[in-house]
């Protein structure tokens, strides 16, 4: 591993830009193309390159499994949780007016952000899964842990 | 005002032409060329140029606008990872032992020498040399 020094400083160069440019994907994505999806995985791709480079053992140290396995279910969570508070407010599920009745437009946006927030968190977390039983020759989250 | 203007639009096309047709003769170069480094060499070499010229014609295209401050960072980026993307695939088939023609292999680095000469501790010695070589390389290349 010692040889790769060009990759290994490019990586370090590139991993912090590549989450900060998932995060303006994340919450621009009202006005640009982009959204929930294509943010978790560009953030997951942030830790998936960290980790080619810089081997398993690193990569768990920065991310956990054990908290991938959290943000997966964290995110999921956001979105219904999302969809069921409207439903006790008394509208429909994932109705967003529901937040500010006075001014729907107010609800739907900030619904929106919340719940692509919950998609974005998932996705990347998935993702980081993924790369992590497929790396991994001993899986770290067994299948009692899911 | 009009006729600088006419300049900008004029330098900015003459840019991107240049830089299309960069990428064009690197198109060619992959397809024609007869093996993997010279193939390897038409297209890192011509992506980059004809990638630094087009951005700057779309730079002028664009103006003091936002787009230009995310065109910029696109050539940043693009700039960094090309010349790594080509350094890793070259370096992979390097190390695999795919040698470029009429290259034997004491012409090789340092590395491969090593690990002929010891092929019973195959793992430690490799790594120890490694550093060490590693390191001396570097000192030497600062100093």
């Amino acid at each position: 591993m010692r040889h790769h020094l060009i990759l290994r400083v490019v990586v370090k160069l590139l991993v912090a830009p590549i989450a900060l440019f998932a995060l303006y994907v994340q919450f621009h994505g009202d006005y640009s193309p982009g959204g929930g999806f294509q943010a978790g995985v560009i953030l997951a791709v942030a830790f998936i390159l960290y980790g080619i480079v810089f081997g398993l053992a690193k990569v768990h140290q920065v991310f956990p499994p054990w908290l991938v396995q959290k943000m997966a279910a964290l995110g999921v969570l956001l979105y219904a949780g999302t969809g069921v508070l409207s439903l006790l407010l008394g509208y429909t599920y994932l109705d967003y007016g529901a937040f500010t009745p006075g001014h729907p437009e107010h609800g739907q946006h900030w619904g929106i952000l919340v719940v692509e927030l919950g998609v974005g968190i998932t996705v990347a977390a998935v993702m980081v899964a993924i790369y992590y039983a497929f790396a991994g020759r001993t899986p770290r989250i067994n299948d009692e842990d899911w | 005002m009009n006729g600088f203007d006419l300049l900008i639009d004029l330098l900015s096309w003459a840019l991107i032409l240049a830089g299309s047709a960069f990428l064009l003769i690197g198109a060619i170069g992959t397809l024609r060329f007869p093996d993997f480094w010279s193939r390897l060499h038409a297209v890192s070499v011509t992506d980059s140029a004809g990638m630094i010229l087009l951005v700057l014609g779309m730079i002028l295209q664009a103006g003091l606008t936002l787009v230009t401050v995310k065109l910029v960072l696109i050539g940043v980026f693009l700039f960094v990872t090309g010349p790594t993307a080509t350094h890793a695939v070259a370096n992979a088939a390097l190390v695999s032992g795919f040698l470029p023609e009429g290259l034997s292999r004491p012409a090789l680095p340092k590395r491969k020498a090593v690990r002929k000469k010891s092929p019973a501790k195959k793992t430690k010695a490799t790594t120890k040399t490694r550093t060490r070589t590693a390191s001396k390389t570097r000192k030497g290349g600062t100093g």
